[in-house]
Protein backbone atom coordinates (compact mmCIF):
# COMPACT_ATOMS: atom_id res chain seq x y z
CA UNK A 1 0.00 0.00 0.00
CA UNK A 2 1.71 2.87 -0.99
CA UNK A 3 1.42 6.63 -2.15
CA UNK A 4 0.94 6.78 -5.83
CA UNK A 5 1.09 10.73 -5.85
CA UNK A 6 1.53 13.39 -3.47
CA UNK A 7 -1.76 14.94 -3.93
CA UNK A 8 -4.33 13.94 -1.49
CA UNK A 9 -7.32 11.96 -3.20
CA UNK A 10 -10.00 13.95 -4.02
CA UNK A 11 -13.17 14.65 -1.84
CA UNK A 12 -15.44 11.79 -2.58
CA UNK A 13 -18.14 12.77 -0.06
CA UNK A 14 -20.73 14.37 -2.22
CA UNK A 15 -20.39 10.96 -4.53
CA UNK A 16 -20.98 9.21 -1.57
CA UNK A 17 -24.18 11.20 -0.43
CA UNK A 18 -25.41 11.33 -3.85
CA UNK A 19 -25.05 7.13 -4.24
CA UNK A 20 -26.88 7.00 -0.91
CA UNK A 21 -29.53 9.19 -2.27
CA UNK A 22 -30.14 7.20 -5.18
CA UNK A 23 -30.63 3.95 -3.40
CA UNK A 24 -32.39 5.52 -0.43
CA UNK A 25 -35.48 7.42 -2.20
CA UNK A 26 -37.07 4.15 -3.70
CA UNK A 27 -36.38 1.99 -0.73
CA UNK A 28 -38.12 4.51 1.46
CA UNK A 29 -40.59 4.51 -0.77
CA UNK A 30 -40.91 0.79 -0.93
CA UNK A 31 -40.81 0.65 2.81
CA UNK A 32 -43.27 3.33 3.03
CA UNK A 33 -45.85 1.27 1.26
CA UNK A 34 -45.05 -1.42 3.40
CA UNK A 35 -45.84 0.00 6.28
CA UNK A 36 -49.43 1.19 5.10
CA UNK A 37 -50.12 -2.17 4.20
CA UNK A 38 -48.97 -3.03 7.07
CA UNK A 39 -51.06 -1.26 9.48
CA UNK A 40 -53.85 -3.04 8.05
CA UNK A 41 -53.41 -5.85 10.17
CA UNK A 42 -54.10 -4.14 13.33
CA UNK A 43 -57.06 -2.30 11.43
CA UNK A 44 -59.02 -4.18 9.25
CA UNK B 1 -11.61 -8.32 -18.92
CA UNK B 2 -9.90 -7.38 -15.66
CA UNK B 3 -11.54 -6.26 -12.73
CA UNK B 4 -11.68 -2.55 -12.19
CA UNK B 5 -9.23 -1.07 -9.19
CA UNK B 6 -10.21 1.56 -7.27
CA UNK B 7 -8.24 4.55 -7.94
CA UNK B 8 -6.11 5.87 -4.66
CA UNK B 9 -8.45 7.41 -1.59
CA UNK B 10 -12.30 5.34 -3.05
CA UNK B 11 -14.04 4.90 -0.21
CA UNK B 12 -15.37 1.68 0.40
CA UNK B 13 -18.77 2.97 1.46
CA UNK B 14 -19.55 3.41 -2.34
CA UNK B 15 -19.81 -0.39 -3.02
CA UNK B 16 -22.74 -1.12 -0.93
CA UNK B 17 -25.36 1.52 -2.93
CA UNK B 18 -23.28 -0.19 -6.38
CA UNK B 19 -24.78 -3.29 -5.00
CA UNK B 20 -28.10 -2.05 -3.91
CA UNK B 21 -28.60 -0.92 -7.31
CA UNK B 22 -28.66 -4.07 -8.70
CA UNK B 23 -30.61 -5.80 -5.89
CA UNK B 24 -33.16 -3.11 -5.47
CA UNK B 25 -33.76 -3.79 -9.06
CA UNK B 26 -33.56 -7.46 -9.56
CA UNK B 27 -35.77 -7.78 -6.62
CA UNK B 28 -38.85 -6.72 -8.41
CA UNK B 29 -38.95 -10.48 -9.82
CA UNK B 30 -40.56 -11.27 -6.24
CA UNK B 31 -43.65 -8.64 -7.32
CA UNK B 32 -44.48 -10.68 -11.02
CA UNK B 33 -48.01 -11.39 -9.65
CA UNK B 34 -48.48 -7.63 -9.85
CA UNK B 35 -48.30 -9.04 -13.79
CA UNK B 36 -50.76 -12.53 -13.48
CA UNK B 37 -54.23 -10.80 -13.20
CA UNK B 38 -53.61 -8.35 -16.90
CA UNK B 39 -51.52 -10.50 -18.07
CA UNK B 40 -54.31 -13.52 -17.83
CA UNK B 41 -57.29 -10.99 -19.16
CA UNK B 42 -55.44 -9.80 -21.57
CA UNK B 43 -54.16 -12.69 -23.44
CA UNK B 44 -56.65 -15.30 -21.98
CA UNK B 45 -54.01 -16.91 -20.00
CA UNK B 46 -54.20 -19.45 -17.26
CA UNK B 47 -53.13 -18.82 -13.66
CA UNK B 48 -50.42 -21.79 -14.35
CA UNK B 49 -49.61 -20.26 -17.53
CA UNK B 50 -48.79 -16.62 -16.53
CA UNK B 51 -46.41 -17.59 -13.62
CA UNK B 52 -44.35 -19.55 -15.85
CA UNK B 53 -42.13 -16.19 -17.06
CA UNK B 54 -41.36 -15.76 -12.91
CA UNK B 55 -40.88 -19.36 -12.65
CA UNK B 56 -38.71 -20.06 -15.37
CA UNK B 57 -36.61 -16.79 -14.31
CA UNK B 58 -36.03 -18.73 -10.92
CA UNK B 59 -34.62 -21.42 -12.49
CA UNK B 60 -32.41 -19.73 -14.48
CA UNK B 61 -31.68 -17.44 -11.43
CA UNK B 62 -30.14 -21.11 -9.91
CA UNK B 63 -28.94 -22.07 -12.83
CA UNK B 64 -26.54 -19.15 -13.91
CA UNK B 65 -25.80 -18.15 -10.42
CA UNK B 66 -24.16 -21.72 -10.35
CA UNK B 67 -22.68 -22.07 -13.42
CA UNK B 68 -21.78 -18.40 -14.16
CA UNK B 69 -19.96 -17.76 -10.74
CA UNK B 70 -16.78 -18.71 -11.90
CA UNK B 71 -17.23 -16.27 -14.68
CA UNK B 72 -18.14 -13.67 -12.63
CA UNK B 73 -15.19 -14.27 -10.56
CA UNK B 74 -12.98 -14.09 -13.18
CA UNK B 75 -13.81 -11.16 -15.00
CA UNK B 76 -15.12 -9.07 -12.08
CA UNK B 77 -17.98 -7.07 -10.72
CA UNK B 78 -18.55 -4.77 -13.05
CA UNK B 79 -18.68 -7.17 -15.76
CA UNK B 80 -21.29 -8.99 -14.05
CA UNK B 81 -23.32 -5.82 -12.86
CA UNK B 82 -23.42 -5.08 -17.16
CA UNK B 83 -24.57 -8.45 -18.33
CA UNK B 84 -27.21 -8.18 -15.20
CA UNK B 85 -27.75 -5.01 -16.38
CA UNK B 86 -28.60 -5.89 -20.25
CA UNK B 87 -30.19 -9.04 -19.60
CA UNK B 88 -32.63 -7.99 -16.91
CA UNK B 89 -33.40 -4.75 -18.69
CA UNK B 90 -33.57 -6.46 -22.29
CA UNK B 91 -35.91 -9.21 -20.84
CA UNK B 92 -37.91 -6.64 -20.22
CA UNK B 93 -37.79 -4.99 -23.38
CA UNK B 94 -38.41 -8.63 -25.19
CA UNK B 95 -41.74 -9.09 -23.36
CA UNK B 96 -43.13 -5.47 -24.06
CA UNK B 97 -42.38 -6.31 -27.69
CA UNK B 98 -44.38 -9.80 -26.77
CA UNK B 99 -47.35 -7.57 -24.96
CA UNK B 100 -47.59 -5.11 -27.85
CA UNK B 101 -47.93 -8.02 -30.22
CA UNK B 102 -49.60 -10.52 -28.05
CA UNK B 103 -46.99 -13.12 -28.22
CA UNK B 104 -47.05 -14.60 -24.92
CA UNK B 105 -43.71 -16.89 -25.83
CA UNK B 106 -41.51 -13.43 -25.95
CA UNK B 107 -42.67 -12.37 -22.58
CA UNK B 108 -41.52 -15.98 -21.56
CA UNK B 109 -38.23 -15.82 -23.39
CA UNK B 110 -37.75 -12.17 -22.26
CA UNK B 111 -38.46 -11.99 -18.74
CA UNK B 112 -38.02 -15.66 -18.07
CA UNK B 113 -34.85 -16.84 -19.70
CA UNK B 114 -33.05 -13.79 -20.14
CA UNK B 115 -34.00 -11.84 -17.19
CA UNK B 116 -33.33 -14.99 -15.10
CA UNK B 117 -30.29 -15.21 -16.27
CA UNK B 118 -29.63 -11.64 -15.45
CA UNK B 119 -31.17 -12.21 -11.93
CA UNK B 120 -28.85 -14.85 -11.28
CA UNK B 121 -25.98 -13.11 -12.52
CA UNK B 122 -26.67 -9.67 -10.94
CA UNK B 123 -27.25 -11.46 -7.40
CA UNK B 124 -23.93 -12.91 -6.85
CA UNK B 125 -22.66 -9.36 -8.68
CA UNK B 126 -21.47 -8.15 -5.74
CA UNK B 127 -20.86 -10.62 -3.02
CA UNK B 128 -17.37 -11.09 -3.32
CA UNK B 129 -16.11 -7.31 -3.80
CA UNK B 130 -18.10 -5.91 -0.39
CA UNK B 131 -16.62 -8.70 1.59
CA UNK B 132 -13.11 -7.49 -0.25
CA UNK B 133 -13.69 -4.10 0.49
CA UNK B 134 -15.01 -4.84 4.39
CA UNK B 135 -13.12 -7.65 5.93
CA UNK B 136 -13.88 -6.44 9.25
CA UNK B 137 -17.73 -6.76 8.31
CA UNK B 138 -18.11 -9.11 5.70
CA UNK B 139 -21.97 -10.06 7.25
CA UNK B 140 -22.99 -6.69 7.70
CA UNK B 141 -21.81 -5.78 3.86
CA UNK B 142 -23.71 -8.50 2.30
CA UNK B 143 -26.51 -8.19 4.65
CA UNK B 144 -27.19 -4.72 2.61
CA UNK B 145 -27.30 -6.35 -0.62
CA UNK B 146 -28.99 -9.02 -0.01
CA UNK B 147 -31.75 -6.83 2.23
CA UNK B 148 -31.63 -5.03 -1.23
CA UNK B 149 -33.23 -8.18 -3.01
CA UNK B 150 -35.99 -8.28 -0.57
CA UNK B 151 -36.23 -4.33 -0.98
CA UNK B 152 -36.58 -4.67 -4.77
CA UNK B 153 -40.48 -6.32 -4.19
CA UNK B 154 -41.29 -3.77 -2.09
CA UNK B 155 -40.63 -0.90 -4.32
CA UNK B 156 -41.74 -2.79 -7.34
CA UNK B 157 -45.27 -4.30 -6.50
CA UNK B 158 -46.89 -0.50 -5.47
CA UNK B 159 -44.57 1.46 -8.39
CA UNK B 160 -45.55 -1.51 -10.73
CA UNK B 161 -49.38 -1.67 -9.74
CA UNK B 162 -49.79 2.39 -10.14
CA UNK B 163 -47.91 2.07 -13.72
CA UNK B 164 -50.50 -0.42 -15.08
CA UNK B 165 -53.64 1.49 -13.16
CA UNK B 166 -52.21 4.56 -15.59
CA UNK B 167 -51.45 2.94 -18.71
CA UNK B 168 -54.83 0.52 -18.37
CA UNK B 169 -54.21 -3.30 -18.18
CA UNK B 170 -55.18 -4.13 -21.62
CA UNK B 171 -52.07 -5.18 -24.09
CA UNK B 172 -50.68 -1.93 -25.16
CA UNK B 173 -50.78 -0.65 -21.52
CA UNK B 174 -48.95 -4.03 -20.42
CA UNK B 175 -46.29 -3.58 -23.22
CA UNK B 176 -45.61 0.55 -22.03
CA UNK B 177 -45.56 -0.62 -18.43
CA UNK B 178 -42.86 -3.30 -19.62
CA UNK B 179 -41.03 -0.34 -21.55
CA UNK B 180 -40.71 1.77 -18.53
CA UNK B 181 -39.47 -0.83 -16.61
CA UNK B 182 -36.50 -1.97 -18.96
CA UNK B 183 -35.60 1.53 -19.54
CA UNK B 184 -36.20 2.76 -16.03
CA UNK B 185 -33.87 -0.53 -14.56
CA UNK B 186 -31.04 0.06 -16.67
CA UNK B 187 -30.65 3.80 -16.17
CA UNK B 188 -30.86 3.00 -12.05
CA UNK B 189 -28.25 -0.14 -12.40
CA UNK B 190 -25.82 2.30 -14.53
CA UNK B 191 -24.68 3.39 -11.28
CA UNK B 192 -23.49 0.09 -9.46
CA UNK B 193 -21.86 -0.16 -12.97
CA UNK B 194 -19.91 2.81 -12.80
CA UNK B 195 -19.36 2.92 -9.21
CA UNK B 196 -18.15 -0.88 -8.14
CA UNK B 197 -14.26 -0.97 -7.90
CA UNK B 198 -12.57 -3.91 -6.37
CA UNK B 199 -10.00 -2.35 -3.47
CA UNK B 200 -6.73 -1.90 -4.50
CA UNK B 201 -4.82 -3.78 -1.94
CA UNK B 202 -5.13 -6.50 0.18
CA UNK B 203 -5.77 -4.40 3.14
CA UNK B 204 -8.15 -1.93 2.16
CA UNK B 205 -8.85 -0.95 5.71
CA UNK B 206 -6.31 -0.09 8.41
CA UNK B 207 -6.26 -2.84 11.63
CA UNK B 208 -9.21 -4.50 9.67
CA UNK B 209 -7.92 -8.17 8.45
CA UNK B 210 -6.26 -9.27 4.96
CA UNK B 211 -8.69 -10.01 1.99
CA UNK B 212 -5.84 -12.96 1.70
CA UNK B 213 -6.00 -14.05 5.40
CA UNK B 214 -7.03 -17.67 5.95
CA UNK B 215 -7.46 -20.30 3.75
CA UNK B 216 -8.47 -19.78 -0.01
CA UNK B 217 -10.71 -22.57 -1.90
CA UNK B 218 -11.73 -22.54 -5.27
CA UNK B 219 -15.28 -23.21 -6.40
CA UNK B 220 -14.23 -26.14 -8.07
CA UNK B 221 -12.49 -27.68 -4.87
CA UNK B 222 -15.05 -26.53 -2.34
CA UNK B 223 -18.01 -28.14 -4.02
CA UNK B 224 -16.04 -31.64 -3.20
CA UNK B 225 -15.73 -30.85 0.46
CA UNK B 226 -17.95 -31.79 3.09
CA UNK B 227 -17.99 -28.34 4.83
CA UNK B 228 -20.05 -26.77 1.54
CA UNK B 229 -22.59 -29.58 1.63
CA UNK B 230 -23.12 -29.15 5.56
CA UNK B 231 -24.19 -25.63 4.48
CA UNK B 232 -25.95 -25.96 1.75
CA UNK B 233 -28.11 -28.54 4.12
CA UNK B 234 -28.48 -25.57 6.53
CA UNK B 235 -29.37 -23.29 3.82
CA UNK B 236 -31.81 -25.51 2.15
CA UNK B 237 -33.70 -26.22 5.64
CA UNK B 238 -33.53 -22.95 6.86
CA UNK B 239 -35.28 -21.32 3.21
CA UNK B 240 -38.05 -24.69 3.54
CA UNK B 241 -38.93 -23.89 7.33
CA UNK B 242 -38.90 -19.60 6.15
CA UNK B 243 -41.25 -20.47 3.00
CA UNK B 244 -43.18 -22.83 4.86
CA UNK B 245 -44.80 -20.00 6.35
CA UNK B 246 -44.53 -17.35 3.57
CA UNK B 247 -46.12 -19.41 0.71
CA UNK B 248 -49.45 -19.45 3.11
CA UNK B 249 -49.73 -17.18 4.99
CA UNK B 250 -52.82 -15.04 4.42
CA UNK B 251 -54.68 -18.49 4.61
CA UNK B 252 -53.18 -19.77 7.45
CA UNK B 253 -53.68 -17.02 9.87
CA UNK B 254 -57.17 -17.14 8.56
CA UNK B 255 -57.62 -20.47 8.92
CA UNK B 256 -55.80 -20.74 12.57
CA UNK B 257 -58.07 -17.58 14.24
CA UNK B 258 -61.20 -18.96 12.37
CA UNK B 259 -63.33 -20.22 14.88
CA UNK B 260 -62.45 -17.71 17.66
CA UNK B 261 -64.01 -14.96 18.51
CA UNK B 262 -61.49 -12.54 17.05
CA UNK B 263 -61.60 -13.90 13.20
CA UNK B 264 -59.02 -12.38 10.96
CA UNK B 265 -60.11 -10.62 8.08
CA UNK B 266 -59.31 -10.59 4.29
CA UNK B 267 -57.55 -7.24 4.28
CA UNK B 268 -55.74 -7.64 7.66
CA UNK B 269 -54.60 -10.89 6.38
CA UNK B 270 -52.54 -8.92 3.23
CA UNK B 271 -51.11 -6.83 6.46
CA UNK B 272 -49.67 -9.55 8.08
CA UNK B 273 -48.19 -10.97 4.68
CA UNK B 274 -46.73 -7.50 4.40
CA UNK B 275 -45.36 -7.44 7.80
CA UNK B 276 -43.54 -10.99 7.48
CA UNK B 277 -41.84 -8.82 3.96
CA UNK B 278 -40.52 -6.51 6.95
CA UNK B 279 -39.66 -9.10 9.05
CA UNK B 280 -37.71 -11.39 6.10
CA UNK B 281 -35.87 -7.99 5.25
CA UNK B 282 -35.18 -6.52 8.74
CA UNK B 283 -33.36 -9.71 9.32
CA UNK B 284 -31.22 -9.55 6.62
CA UNK B 285 -29.42 -6.84 7.61
CA UNK B 286 -30.03 -7.09 11.28
CA UNK B 287 -28.74 -10.52 11.93
CA UNK B 288 -26.68 -10.78 8.93
CA UNK B 289 -24.93 -7.85 11.06
CA UNK B 290 -24.98 -9.67 14.48
CA UNK B 291 -22.90 -12.68 12.63
CA UNK B 292 -20.41 -10.43 12.65
CA UNK B 293 -20.20 -10.37 16.52
CA UNK B 294 -21.05 -13.79 17.47
CA UNK B 295 -19.39 -15.77 14.55
CA UNK B 296 -21.46 -17.59 11.87
CA UNK B 297 -21.97 -20.65 13.71
CA UNK B 298 -23.83 -19.29 16.47
CA UNK B 299 -26.23 -17.53 14.37
CA UNK B 300 -27.31 -20.64 12.55
CA UNK B 301 -27.62 -22.42 15.84
CA UNK B 302 -29.76 -19.45 16.67
CA UNK B 303 -31.79 -19.82 13.46
CA UNK B 304 -32.41 -22.96 13.11
CA UNK B 305 -32.46 -23.86 17.27
CA UNK B 306 -34.77 -21.01 17.85
CA UNK B 307 -36.61 -21.36 14.52
CA UNK B 308 -37.65 -24.54 15.66
CA UNK B 309 -38.85 -23.40 19.22
CA UNK B 310 -41.26 -20.81 17.51
CA UNK B 311 -42.49 -23.46 15.15
CA UNK B 312 -43.04 -25.66 18.17
CA UNK B 313 -44.97 -22.46 20.31
CA UNK B 314 -47.43 -21.72 17.20
CA UNK B 315 -47.88 -25.65 16.91
CA UNK B 316 -49.01 -25.89 20.20
CA UNK B 317 -50.05 -22.29 21.58
CA UNK B 318 -50.61 -20.66 18.26
CA UNK B 319 -54.36 -21.00 17.61
CA UNK B 320 -55.11 -19.11 21.54
CA UNK B 321 -53.03 -16.08 21.31
CA UNK B 322 -52.97 -14.23 18.12
CA UNK B 323 -49.96 -12.16 19.20
CA UNK B 324 -48.02 -15.13 19.77
CA UNK B 325 -48.84 -16.51 16.72
CA UNK B 326 -47.57 -13.26 15.02
CA UNK B 327 -44.68 -12.64 17.18
CA UNK B 328 -43.29 -16.13 16.23
CA UNK B 329 -43.99 -16.16 12.43
CA UNK B 330 -42.45 -12.48 12.14
CA UNK B 331 -39.21 -14.51 14.44
CA UNK B 332 -39.29 -17.42 11.97
CA UNK B 333 -39.15 -14.88 8.57
CA UNK B 334 -36.50 -12.73 10.13
CA UNK B 335 -34.08 -15.88 10.34
CA UNK B 336 -35.36 -16.74 6.66
CA UNK B 337 -34.56 -13.57 5.72
CA UNK B 338 -31.13 -13.78 7.94
CA UNK B 339 -30.16 -17.13 6.74
CA UNK B 340 -29.70 -16.07 3.01
CA UNK B 341 -28.00 -12.75 4.18
CA UNK B 342 -25.48 -14.28 6.41
CA UNK B 343 -24.43 -17.77 4.21
CA UNK B 344 -22.05 -15.59 2.26
CA UNK B 345 -19.79 -14.70 4.78
CA UNK B 346 -20.16 -18.32 6.41
CA UNK B 347 -18.25 -19.13 2.81
CA UNK B 348 -15.94 -16.73 3.35
CA UNK B 349 -15.05 -17.68 6.86
CA UNK B 350 -14.68 -21.46 5.06
CA UNK B 351 -13.06 -20.85 1.78
CA UNK B 352 -11.55 -17.32 1.76
CA UNK B 353 -12.21 -14.37 -0.40
CA UNK B 354 -10.89 -16.08 -3.68
CA UNK B 355 -13.87 -17.55 -5.39
CA UNK B 356 -16.67 -16.57 -2.64
CA UNK B 357 -18.75 -15.65 -4.98
CA UNK B 358 -18.86 -18.41 -7.13
CA UNK B 359 -19.40 -20.98 -4.29
CA UNK B 360 -21.86 -18.70 -3.22
CA UNK B 361 -23.54 -19.19 -6.62
CA UNK B 362 -23.41 -22.61 -6.75
CA UNK B 363 -24.95 -23.00 -3.35
CA UNK B 364 -27.82 -21.20 -4.71
CA UNK B 365 -29.28 -24.80 -6.03
CA UNK B 366 -29.66 -25.51 -2.11
CA UNK B 367 -32.63 -22.60 -2.29
CA UNK B 368 -33.78 -23.83 -5.27
CA UNK B 369 -34.72 -27.03 -3.77
CA UNK B 370 -35.84 -25.46 -0.73
CA UNK B 371 -38.30 -23.47 -3.19
CA UNK B 372 -40.11 -26.06 -4.42
CA UNK B 373 -39.77 -28.69 -1.10
CA UNK B 374 -41.12 -25.84 1.28
CA UNK B 375 -44.50 -25.16 -0.62
CA UNK B 376 -44.81 -28.67 -1.76
CA UNK B 377 -44.79 -29.54 2.30
CA UNK B 378 -47.16 -27.32 3.25
CA UNK B 379 -49.91 -26.84 0.63
CA UNK B 380 -49.72 -30.96 0.08
CA UNK B 381 -50.31 -31.75 4.08
CA UNK B 382 -52.91 -29.15 3.83
CA UNK B 383 -55.05 -30.64 0.96
CA UNK B 384 -54.93 -33.83 2.55
CA UNK B 385 -56.32 -32.25 6.04
CA UNK B 386 -58.97 -30.45 4.54
CA UNK B 387 -59.48 -33.85 2.58
CA UNK B 388 -60.33 -35.75 6.15
CA UNK B 389 -62.50 -33.25 7.30
CA UNK B 390 -60.45 -31.18 9.26
CA UNK B 391 -60.17 -27.17 9.52
CA UNK B 392 -58.81 -24.44 11.27
CA UNK B 393 -55.46 -24.91 13.01
CA UNK B 394 -55.55 -28.60 12.67
CA UNK B 395 -54.20 -28.02 8.68
CA UNK B 396 -50.69 -26.99 9.58
CA UNK B 397 -49.95 -29.35 12.84
CA UNK B 398 -48.05 -31.96 10.47
CA UNK B 399 -46.66 -29.50 8.44
CA UNK B 400 -44.79 -27.64 11.53
CA UNK B 401 -43.75 -31.09 13.03
CA UNK B 402 -41.93 -31.67 9.53
CA UNK B 403 -40.35 -27.85 9.55
CA UNK B 404 -39.08 -28.64 13.06
CA UNK B 405 -37.69 -32.03 11.76
CA UNK B 406 -36.27 -30.18 9.20
CA UNK B 407 -34.70 -27.36 11.37
CA UNK B 408 -33.33 -30.28 13.42
CA UNK B 409 -31.34 -31.56 9.98
CA UNK B 410 -30.19 -28.35 9.21
CA UNK B 411 -29.04 -27.46 13.14
CA UNK B 412 -26.87 -30.83 13.01
CA UNK B 413 -25.44 -30.06 9.68
CA UNK B 414 -24.41 -26.90 11.12
CA UNK B 415 -22.51 -28.90 14.07
CA UNK B 416 -20.81 -30.82 11.35
CA UNK B 417 -18.79 -27.78 10.37
CA UNK B 418 -15.39 -28.26 11.02
CA UNK B 419 -12.14 -25.53 8.95
CA UNK B 420 -11.52 -27.08 5.68
CA UNK B 421 -8.89 -29.10 5.38
CA UNK B 422 -5.37 -27.89 4.36
CA UNK B 423 -5.30 -30.17 1.59
CA UNK B 424 -8.15 -28.73 -0.65
CA UNK B 425 -6.54 -25.11 0.58
CA UNK B 426 -4.80 -23.50 -2.87
CA UNK B 427 -0.50 -22.83 -2.28
CA UNK B 428 0.59 -19.77 -1.06
CA UNK B 429 0.58 -16.99 -3.71
CA UNK B 430 4.41 -16.80 -3.82
CA UNK B 431 4.39 -20.54 -4.51
CA UNK B 432 3.31 -19.90 -8.52
CA UNK B 433 5.70 -18.66 -11.04
CA UNK B 434 6.76 -20.25 -13.91
CA UNK B 435 5.44 -22.06 -17.49
CA UNK B 436 5.35 -24.93 -16.19
CA UNK B 437 2.81 -24.34 -12.75
CA UNK B 438 0.27 -26.80 -11.86
CA UNK B 439 -3.29 -26.02 -11.76
CA UNK B 440 -3.31 -25.29 -8.02
CA UNK B 441 -0.59 -23.21 -8.60
CA UNK B 442 -2.07 -21.88 -11.45
CA UNK B 443 -5.05 -20.55 -9.16
CA UNK B 444 -2.66 -19.16 -6.41
CA UNK B 445 -1.36 -16.94 -9.27
CA UNK B 446 -5.04 -15.82 -10.18
CA UNK B 447 -5.15 -15.15 -6.60
CA UNK B 448 -2.71 -12.64 -7.06
CA UNK B 449 -4.20 -10.99 -10.58
CA UNK B 450 -7.72 -10.44 -8.64
CA UNK B 451 -5.71 -8.32 -6.15
CA UNK B 452 -3.16 -6.27 -7.91
CA UNK B 453 -1.39 -5.27 -5.56
CA UNK B 454 -1.02 -8.12 -3.01
CA UNK B 455 2.33 -9.21 -3.42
Amino acid sequence: MSSDSSQSPPDRRGLIAFAWVWVGVPLVYGVYELVQKATQLFTG
Amino acid sequence: MSPPVAPPGWSRWLVPPAALSVHLSIGQAYAWSVFKPPLESALGLSGTQSALPFQLGIVMLGLSAAFGGTLVERNGPRWAMTVALVCFSSGFLLSALGAATEQYWLIVLGYGFVGGIGLGIGYISPVSTLIKWFPDRPGMATGIAIMGFGGGALIASPWSAQMLESFGSDNDGIALAFLVHGLTYAVFMTLGVLLVRVPRTEKPVEGAPSILAGPQVSARQAVRTPQFWCLWVVLCMNVTAGIGILEKAAPMITDFFKDTSTPVSVTAAAGFVALLSAANMAGRIGWSSTSDLIGRKNIYRVYLGVGAVMYALIALFGDSSKPLFILCALVILSFYGGGFATIPAYLKDLFGTYQVGAIHGRLLTAWSTAGVLGPLIVNWIADRQEEAGRSGAALYGLSFVIMIGLLGVGFVANELVRPVDARHHIPAPSAASGNSATPSEKESADVQRQQPESA
